[in-house]
């Protein structure tokens, strides 16, 4: 049964992206990216990842959303009919696909509970148990049920800061191109000067 | 069941190329961008695709009768370690948006147009005024 709702769900996904590629809309695509990110929600739920889900429902759809809508309104929301010949980065885009297809037939077969990703230090991590001081039995070593919580925390708390810094260096990137900018160069075409949507997280 | 195997990864594959196409074939700046989100996303589909075990379950423990968690000996539960590593890897992909896009609304200040062939055509224009000057 999920392997059902699985490949219905990567169908939705698939023909979404095509949508996001073909419309020159820009506030359509953008809509369209937030249902790309409920349909990949979705997914995740399917595939047991129930935190990657609402993450990406809070942060996919819902902060991705409202920043490129932010930066439409400061940029327009028409794609100009590109002149260019699609035909090179088709061969590309064919060339590289095909090699990872290629690629994929070494993989092991999705959801095998056999697989080697299954094998390293995850069974650690739900197996972390430790005797409890004195008494019969034995507790979690971090006291939380919810494992990829204990792991982001705790054991790869790390990693944790790491995401927090790369978020405060583009928060700072983001605030040193708005701040103290000089005017636009140029005559005509140039934008309102408002300080409103400066796309910081 | 040989062919559902590998679907998953083909369906993956074509979600990055449509991204990567977008990329190098569309002129639109924010177009770029959000084939760039396209592309970040299939990865992140890959990786959790990986921590899935058909038949299992979250990785979120269970509590017996006597409310004690039961581990992965009595129940079949799902690889919790992709799921850290691409909880980091949305957040991430979001405050690079934030910074391509803000490139974005200051390039369409300087520039007057986000569509790459004007800019450069207003690049290259520059560079002849700049040479014409003694």
């Amino acid at each position: 049964m999920e392997s059902v709702v699985d490949l219905a769900l990567l169908g939705l996904l698939a023909v979404t992206a095509f949508g996001v590629l073909h419309l020159r809309n820009l506030v359509a695509v953008v809509m369209l990216m937030g249902i790309y990110s409920f349909l990949s929600a979705a997914l995740f739920v399917v595939l047991d990842a129930v935190d990657v889900a609402f993450t990406e429902v809070a942060v996919g759809a819902g902060v991705s959303t409202i920043l490129a809508l932010g930066t439409l309104a400061l940029v327009g929301t028409r794609q100009k009919r590109h002149a260019k010949s699609p035909v090179i980065p088709l061969l590309i885009v064919l060339v590289t696909g095909g090699m990872l297809v290629y690629g994929t037939y070494d993989l092991p077969r999705w959801g095998q509970a056999d697989n080697p990703v299954h094998g390293h230090v995850a069974p650690e991590y739900l197996e972390m148990h430790v005797p409890l001081a004195g008494e019969e039995g034995e507790v979690l070593e971090v006291h939380i049920p919810n494992i990829v919580t204990t792991v982001l925390a705790s054991y790869r708390g790390y990693d944790t800061l790491g995401e927090t810094t790369v978020v405060f260096a583009a928060m700072v990137g983001v605030l040193t191109l708005f701040v103290g900018r000089r005017r636009p160069r140029r005559k005509g075409g140039s934008p309102a000067d408002d300080d409103g949507e400066d796309g910081a997280p | 069941m040989e062919f559902l195997g590998l679907f998953n990864y083909w369906v993956v594959i074509f979600l990055m190329m449509v991204g990567f196409y977008a990329l190098i074939s569309r002129g639109n700046l924010v177009k770029k961008v959000v084939g760039l989100n396209l592309f970040q996303t299939s990865v992140i589909i890959f990786y959790v695709s990986t921590g899935k075990i058909v038949g299992g379950t979250a990785p979120i423990l269970i509590e017996d009768d006597h409310g004690a968690a039961e581990g992965a000996a009595e129940v079949l539960y799902s690889n919790p370690l992709p799921h850290v590593l691409m909880l980091t890897a949305i957040v991430v992909g979001v405050a690079t948006m934030a910074m391509a896009l803000a490139l974005v609304v200051r390039i369409k200040e300087t520039y007057g147009t986000i569509e790459d062939d004007e800019i450069q055509e207003q690049v290259l224009a520059d560079e002849l005024h700049e040479g014409a000057r003694p």
